[in-house]
């Protein structure tokens, strides 16, 4: 074992109430880190999930239609032009296929899905109801949404034949699996199909208004004759939605829309949520630093006499610092492992507090090794951070004091 | 006579800096190998102020202090410390052995501070020191569990275990009984002869400078007396 730690240990042992009160304030504070990071964590992977679990990360749709004035003004001509802008009709995406492809190539794309949608009327005898008809692949649209779980009743299941649509609308239209629904569309066409299956999304406005079709039958509905409305896509690193909208509209011309544009309210949310946390972590890793600074300072003037001697017998200046910043650093990292016990301890009490009516805590709690690495480094450097100063102090240690003053 | 172990030449010392207390006035003074000296004279003479200088604790105003012929006037902090372990040991009056250590631990120390860790041999060494001065049943004790006697006994056995040319003693018994200081002194003739080793005693006892080979006595920071007992 290197000198400066069999010193430091030592050193540590022999106060001993001293290192166990300040482990238990280091303990205490990686503890309240932990706690309230799994909690934001856990809050805000909940939240994304639930707002998000229904929503693709970035849409591509075609560019909207542009109006520009029919003649240009001159040096010789001023024109007062007046722009009506046109109402957006649904446009269908160019070589869709093609650009289907190329998504599907790029980095950090997890999953890509065209979808034909527009709005439509549900009817059953003589109830009606306004819906945003989906038509998807089943297979590529799982990436984007993990229909089949959400099922409460029957099958995702949608071809020339079946439909599938929410809870809500089914229950307004008094639907069953196995009724049949007309749907209409305001260009006029129609057709009927039988209900599949019914989904719960967890949103009252979806389950009221999605009804899931075919590609095919949407695309025949919405006179779009094989042509797609938007290409949903999942990303792999969610916050990198923005920067790869940004990347795939430079590319491909279209209009690319991510979650952070669509959720400002929620992005905002979970950002001044983060900030908040970390400005309580920020205080709790100064209160760690300054008690471990202040022990180690008191330990200093306790063991000058002891420092003294070590000099006096030929320990170099650098390893008296060393032995400081060593006790710095092996509190930090001791208090953490008993921190980051205390904190999970916590935060799978307050997990198990309380629950959803689906049987979810009410209080998701994120415990992950990143977070505890995280959480021992934190701990660890402060500890070594903290131990600077009072190592300075011991190193500046006169040994002829010791010899003069005993 | 042979090369001297340490030559101090015109030393003095000052304290303070607006008011300017001379505590040595110019001090020569040669050491030899295994000489057994004795440094006594009356409070506030200048004796552990020397005692300092010689052990490179402390710099001289002026003069010089040349050390196994190498001049420490001008070193590095780093190397007067690198020196002070090689070539001095120390052995104080309050025993000042470390108490979150053992005794063979606290014997073993000035090894492990020079080499940076424990290495093979370091532990048969110290253990057979112990053995030299009495101890080596106490070998696993912490050092606040013996005696005041037996903590200065290890304390010159650490003082002894990297083989120094030179140890500096200021008031080894002082704090002890009559019959400890006695065994204490007994011990440090004992393993200077033993080991070839010099000595440097401060005390103020009579007798056990008395039984030293060399007695110098300072007064108002001046060597006033330099005495050597006929060989036996």
């Amino acid at each position: 074992m290197p000198f400066e730690v069999l010193v430091a240990l030592r050193f540590l042992r022999e106060g001993r109430i001293q290192t166990l009160l300040i482990l238990s304030g280091i303990g205490v504070g990686v503890g309240v880190i932990v706690f309230l990071s799994a909690l934001i964590s856990g809050l805000q992977a909940s939240l994304i999930e639930r707002t998000l679990g229904t929503q693709a990360h970035v849409v591509v749709r075609a560019p909207e239609d542009v109006v520009r004035p029919a003649t240009a003004p001159t040096a010789e001509r001023v024109v007062a032009s007046r722009l009506e802008q046109p109402a957006q009709r649904l446009r269908s995406i160019v070589g869709w296929p093609q650009t289907l492809g190329l998504l599907r190539s790029l980095p950090g794309i997890r999953a890509a899905s065209p979808t034909a949608e527009g709005p439509a009327v549900a009817l059953r005898g003589l109830a009606n109801r306004s819906i945003a008809l989906r038509g998807v692949e089943p297979a590529s649209y799982r990436g984007i949404i993990d229909m089949p779980p959400r099922m409460t009743d029957g099958e995702f299941r949608v071809d020339a034949a079946h439909a599938v649509l929410g809870v809500e609308l089914a229950k307004d239209l008094g639907l069953r699996k196995g009724d049949k629904l007309r749907i209409e569309t305001p260009r006029g066409r129609s057709d009927v199909f039988v209900v599949a299956g019914l989904f719960d999304v967890g949103n009252k406005d979806l389950n009221e208004r999605w009804v899931f079709v075919s590609l095919r039958s949407a695309q025949t509905l919405l006179d779009l004759s094989g042509g797609i409305s938007s290409i949903e896509l999942k990303v792999d690193e969610l916050f990198a939605a923005d920067r790869i909208a940004a990347d795939i509209a430079g590319r491909t011309g279209l209009e690319a829309e991510s979650w952070m544009e669509r959720n400002r309210q929620l992005l905002v949310g979970l950002r001044s949520q983060s900030a908040s946390s970390g400005m309580i972590q920020l205080f709790v890793v100064i209160a760690v630093a300054l008690g471990i600074a202040s022990v180690l300072v008191v330990s200093v003037v306790q063991k000058s006499r002891e420092i003294g001697i070590l000099k006096a017998m030929g320990t170099r200046t650098a390893q008296v610092v060393r032995v400081f910043l060593v006790q710095g650093a092996v509190l930090g990292l001791a208090g953490s492992a008993f921190g980051i016990l205390l904190g999970s301890a916590l935060a799978l009490f307050f997990a198990a507090l309380a629950t959803n009516p689906d049987g979810s805590p009410t209080f998701p709690v994120a415990l992950t090794p990143g977070l505890f690495l995280g959480a021992a480094a934190v701990a660890t450097v402060t500890g070594l951070v903290a131990a600077v100063a009072p190592a300075e102090r011991a190193a500046s240690l006169d040994p002829a004091d010791v010899i003069r003053h005993g | 006579m042979a090369e001297p172990l340490v030559l101090v030449e015109g030393v003095t010392k000052s304290f303070g800096r607006e008011v300017v207390t001379k505590v040595l006035h110019g001090v020569d003074l040669e050491l030899h190998p295994a000489e057994f000296t004795a440094l006594v004279g009356p409070s506030g003479s200048g004796k552990s102020t020397l005692l300092n200088l010689l052990g490179l604790l402390d710099r001289p105003t002026s003069g010089r202090i040349v050390l196994e012929g190498r001049d420490t006037t001008d070193l590095a902090e780093a190397e007067r410390t690198t020196l002070r372990g090689r070539s001095l040991g120390f052995v104080f009056q309050f025993h000042h052995l470390l108490p979150a250590f053992t005794a063979l631990e606290n014997v073993m120390m000035p090894m492990l501070a020079a080499r940076g860790r424990e290495e093979p041999g370091m532990r048969e060494r110290a253990f057979a020191l112990l053995e030299e001065i009495g101890l080596a049943d106490r070998a696993s004790y912490g050092a606040s569990k013996l005696s005041g006697g037996q903590q200065q006994r290890v304390a010159v056995a650490r003082a002894l275990v990297l083989d120094p040319p030179l140890v500096l003693a200021d008031e080894p018994t002082g704090n002890l009984d009559t019959e400890s200081g006695a065994q204490v002194f007994e011990l440090l003739r004992r393993v200077s002869e033993r080991h070839r080793t010099a000595f440097l005693v401060v005390t103020h006892d009579e007798r056990i400078a008395a039984r030293c080979d060399r007695v110098l006595t300072m007064v108002d920071g001046r060597i006033r007396s330099d005495v050597r007992r006929p060989a036996a």
